[in-house]
């Protein structure tokens, strides 16, 4: 499954280096910060929407916005949020606002389905964890 | 017992982001540092200030170093570089930026206030191995100080007697040296007959 969400440009390299930093110290690194950027992300994205509504548009605000959120993007290795947020930024760089718009509903469904496929993700690597967990499933 | 080349180095990293935390932290443990994690410049400083009351016994807490965000509200990762190198007790802690933010300006800024390097965000884990030199410069500085029998402070007093230890340990090492054949020469026989 992780095959595939590199595969189709999901997560990148980072992914990978995230994992590596999990251990039995840290057996739910990765998870974690996952929940922790979706918090964040979150958060970002209705400032964003919020913010596209303004008139007149403060592109140099939506731009910094932006950024913030294609940071925290690159932190966890999500690829194709993090190449629709350059688009974004290249929209406000032109100042079009139509262009921005576009761009954000995209990023908008690019955030939604990765944090479906991450869950989904998650969710498996419970169920073929720990040999006890799967027995006590009976699934 | 073996040297202490990796002696933990106490690192404090600064940044109001959570997730942020959980990633610099986790890069650092995995680098084998003592990690400290605040959120704000302000909480660096009482952590930092707390430090030099510290008795002896606790020069282990002693920070070696201090890694901290650059977008900060209140109190910004440069203002906390300043109030360090303004601080006769904190100057000589190394400090590092790191910034979402690829800003010359901002970078040369930080630099010339005594950063002693700027990383980029998202920071990788060849960025924390550049962290080693600065950590190691820190320690042999201290070295040097007590050799030189200069005064240090109440803060690094602590590190003189472990210092002295070391020099104590080192002698006794130079002596044990010329003892040990004859011991590991005992000690292989006794080997050899367990192992029979």
């Amino acid at each position: 499954m992780k095959k595939s969400l590199f595969d189709q440009g999901y997560l990148d390299e980072q992914f990978y280096q995230l994992e590596e930093l999990q251990d039995e110290v840290s057996p739910n690194f990765v998870e974690e910060v996952v929940t922790l950027f979706f918090r964040d992300s979150t958060r970002l994205v209705t400032n964003i929407d919020q913010a596209l509504e303004k008139r007149p548009q403060d592109f140099r605000k939506l731009d910094a916005c932006m950024h913030q959120l294609k940071v925290s993007a690159s932190s966890i290795g999500a690829a194709k949020m993090k190449n629709e947020c350059t688009s974004f930024k290249e929209f406000c760089g032109k100042e079009s606002l139509e262009g921005c718009i576009r761009s954000f509903q995209k990023l908008k469904k690019e955030h939604s389905t990765l944090r479906t496929k991450l869950e989904n993700y998650f969710q498996l690597l419970r169920q073929v964890g720990p040999v006890e967990k799967a027995v006590r499933s009976g699934k | 017992m073996a040297v202490d080349a990796g002696a933990q180095f106490h690192v404090l990293a600064v940044d109001d982001s959570l997730m942020d935390r959980k990633l610099i932290e986790r890069l650092l443990k995995t680098s084998s540092y003592q990690v400290t994690t605040v959120d704000s410049g302000s909480k660096a400083l009482e952590f930092l200030g707390l430090r030099e009351d510290h008795s002896p016994d606790h020069h282990e807490m002693e920070v070696n170093l201090v890694i901290t965000d650059y977008c900060m509200p209140g109190m910004t990762g440069y203002d906390l570089l300043k109030k360090i190198k303004e601080s006769s007790s904190l100057k000589d802690i190394p400090v590092v930026i790191m910034s979402s933010e690829n800003v010359p300006s901002r970078i040369n800024r930080c630099l010339e206030e005594g950063a002693e390097e700027f990383f980029l965000k998202p920071v990788q884990l060849s960025d924390v191995k550049r962290l080693r030199p600065h950590l190691l410069k820190g320690k042999s500085k201290d070295q040097q100080l007590q050799e030189e029998g200069k005064e240090v402070d109440s803060n690094t007093n602590a590190i003189i007697s472990t210092s002295n230890n070391n020099n104590k340990s080192k002698k006794r090492k130079a002596m044990d040296e010329e003892i040990a054949p004859v011991r590991t020469r005992l000690r292989f026989s006794t080997g050899s007959l367990t192992i029979v």
